[in-house]
């Protein structure tokens, strides 16, 4: 049952990305982007709930669900399926029918891809799959062609390929303090190297785990490596914008939660979690700094990515039942929310043919409905009740109290307040100041809908946890912190 | 472990192999000419390739020889004629606007040399590692790797940014045969591949940045910034 449901997630896009070179017609790459989006995620659910029936291997041991995986899974699909959604309408407004079959079928690859890095059961198989999202979604950053694209997509190619190849280096020392205890040939899988890795030389694996931490931390966006991140979370189109940050990032982050847990059975020492927490901490400051003097819509909202990865990497690096679970309802959240600022964004973008925040006026009274629905996702992300993420950056910040980062939960603390005022401000200027003489174009149903879509989970889920979320997220911090599995 | 029963001829052939690497990799920082960093990352391919073959002869790993000969194919043959290509229709030939001096450049590498060389001793120190084989392997990689950063810190050009990355995988490639020698033969294989498809990518980049940016010097990519 599980086996057949993985193969329709991953099938699903392969097969409407072939659709889409076959018959190269926009119209049908649209339906079959869409269609596959929703059959992924109509997937993605049981997937999730089985997976809690313990891991499922595959393939030689290649391939393995586990709840961990399934449940960034299940966010990467949601994602998915609100931004097929968008992309219908929102990629008409660009008036390039004839190329977007090429877009669709990238658009399913970049899924796929995705979905591919969460099962990957080999450490360095897990590494080629991560570098595959890199390859396929560069030219996706780079849509749009202008120079400034290209020039995001170039960077993007460059600063990640660069520092996954870190995590390279630190795979293949990993590979060697495991040959030390299992003989020259095995099987790299996670479980492998988490049982082996108490018999490894503790300053060996710190130095793998550090590299493939700045590695894969490079394609999370925790600064200082973030440097990508904006410009290609800017320059692509709104959709994709939506994938890379709410469906890549945390099948980056997945990694580094993998290789945590073989640490923390190595009981290397604090210095690795203390690291992930740094990591956290900076990329909060870089994204606070930069989120207070932003004048680009969208890389507001990139930089708003930045700062909720360090978040994520903060609920991880404290670590104990309530930062695991805190983090990954984080990464729910999140997904759903920042999928609805960058629709939102790229709506006002188009109808006001500006991308700078100092010459977007009067939202709300020209769109009085998203304009609402995209002000209540900006109370959202910044932290605020009643939204998923007050919930989940709470429960983080309890976890950093009960531990020895006490110092960190009040940095982060005073940083999520600047950003709330920073973050707020800006909407402030967009909506209430007066407005200039601007012509808007409206916007079709397909791009206002996956608003509402995004917004009314979020807004149950911070309402109220559901006890099925929370004893699903409870099973997998116990299984990460080795006590049963 | 291979690395704990050689025979010194062996031991010294790795060395003088994984030697002969580090000072290619020292070539490509010293030149400004984007033929030579091309010749010279082709020859430490070829270089590559011949150790994984010693490895696969005097460690009895006899899938590396398949390993060795993809190795010279790929990485000796393809991505540097794909390279060629984009060059020679770029009709780029030279480095013109270079952060460091060359020979300032070798001097910062040297220190990279260095350091990586007092990471590597100490690892091996705190393993017992009796073979300084390993140490070395292990020294090289990192070496490679400061290198192939540096490389891309002070170059503009893109060619130049694609083979610094070339080298960065090409010093954990290296480092890889040596240390870890009975790695997956799928996993090797697919690196190899997933290198080419990088390479292939980046020509296609290079045509829309010259195409839509008008350049390939990464002075003229300075839109996005704040």
């Amino acid at each position: 049952m599980a086996g057949a449901l993985l193969l329709t997630l991953m099938l699903a896009p392969a097969v409407a990305a072939l659709g889409c070179i076959v018959f190269r017609q926009a119209r049908i790459a649209e339906w079959l982007n869409l269609g596959a989006a929703s059959v992924s995620f109509a997937a993605a659910i049981p997937l999730t709930m089985l997976s809690a029936g313990g891991p499922r291997h595959y393939w030689a041991n290649y391939i393995v669900v586990d709840m961990l995986g399934a449940w960034v899974a299940l966010c990467g699909a949601i994602v998915y399926l609100l931004a097929s959604i968008y992309a219908v309408g929102y990629m008409r407004l660009l008036g390039e029918d004839e190329k977007l079959w090429g877009f669709y079928a990238l658009f399913a690859l970049f899924a796929l891809t995705i979905f591919a890095c969460v099962v990957m059961n080999d450490a360095g198989l897990y590494w080629i799959a991560v570098e595959l999202t890199t390859l396929v979604s560069t030219f996706l950053v780079g849509f749009e062609r202008a120079a400034e694209s290209i020039e995001a997509a170039w960077k993007y190619i460059i600063i990640v390929s660069a520092g996954i190849s870190l995590a390279l280096l630190g795979t293949v020392l990993f590979y060697w303090s495991g040959s030390f205890v299992l003989g020259p040939t095995y099987q790299m899988t996670w479980d492998v190297l988490r049982e082996a890795a108490p018999r490894m030389n503790p300053q060996l694996v710190t130095l793998s785990f550090l590299l493939v931490l700045v590695g894969y931390g490079t394609k999370v966006g925790l600064a200082p490596m973030h440097t990508w991140l904006p410009d290609a979370h800017s320059e692509s189109p709104a959709p994709i914008s939506a994938m890379l940050s709410g469906a890549l990032l945390n099948a980056a982050m997945l990694g580094i939660v993998r290789y945590l847990a073989i640490v923390d059975s190595a009981g290397v020492g604090p210095l690795t979690r203390t690291t992930l927490v740094a990591f956290g901490i900076a990329s909060l400051l870089v994204g606070t700094l930069f989120i207070v003097r932003q004048n680009g819509v969208k890389r507001l909202m990139a930089y708003s990515s930045v700062e909720h990865m360090g978040v994520i990497a903060l609920g991880f690096g404290f670590g104990g039942p309530l930062g695991v679970i805190g983090a990954l309802y984080h990464m729910l959240n999140h997904s759903l929310n920042k999928s609805l600022m960058f629709f939102g964004a790229g709506n006002i973008m188009r109808s006001l043919g500006s991308k700078d925040i100092s010459s977007l006026r009067g939202v709300w009274i020209r769109f009085p409905v998203q304009g609402a629905l995209w002000l209540a996702g900006a109370v959202a992300i910044t932290g605020a009740p009643p939204f998923g993420l007050f919930l989940s950056e709470l429960v983080i910040l309890r976890a950093g109290l009960t531990q020895s980062f006490a110092w960190a939960v009040y940095i982060t603390l005073v940083l999520l307040i600047v950003i709330f005022v920073g973050f707020l401000n800006h909407f402030r200027v967009m909506y209430f100041e007066p407005e200039e003489k601007q012509s808007a174009a409206p916007v079709s149903a397909w791009c206002v809908a996956p608003m509402w879509l995004s917004l009314i989970p979020l807004l149950i889920l911070g309402l109220w946890w559901p006890h099925a979320i929370w004893d699903h997220l409870t099973a997998i911090a116990r299984v990460l912190s080795g006590a049963g599995s | 472990m291979l690395t704990t029963q050689l025979d010194p001829l062996a031991a010294s052939l790795f060395s003088l192999m994984a030697i002969a690497s580090l000072v290619l990799a020292f070539v490509m920082l010293g030149s400004r000419w984007l033929n030579n960093y091309l010749y010279a990352f082709a020859l430490e391919s070829w270089i590559i390739a011949a150790l994984s073959a010693s490895v696969a002869y005097y460690g009895g790993y006899p899938e590396l020889y398949l390993i060795a000969f993809l190795t010279a194919l790929f990485r000796g043959l393809v991505l540097p004629f794909l390279i060629w290509r984009i060059m020679r229709r770029l009709d780029v030939s030279r480095e013109l606007h270079e952060i460091l001096q060359p020979s300032s450049a070798l001097v910062v590498g040297a220190l990279g040399v260095v350091f990586a060389l007092v990471v590597a001793y100490h690892i091996g120190d705190s393993m017992g590692l009796a073979s300084r084989v390993a140490v070395l392997a292990l020294t090289v990689m990192l070496s490679m790797k400061l290198i192939g950063f540096l490389m891309l810190a002070v170059r503009r050009e893109a060619l130049s940014q694609i083979l610094g990355l070339l080298v960065l995988e090409n010093g954990i490639f290296l480092g890889a045969q040596i240390l870890i020698p009975g790695m997956p033969l799928l996993i090797e294989i697919v690196i190899l591949f997933d290198l080419l498809i990088i390479v292939a990518c980046f020509g296609v980049l290079i045509q829309y940045l010259v195409a839509n940016v008008g350049s390939t010097s990464s002075r003229d990519l300075k839109r996005l910034v704040g």
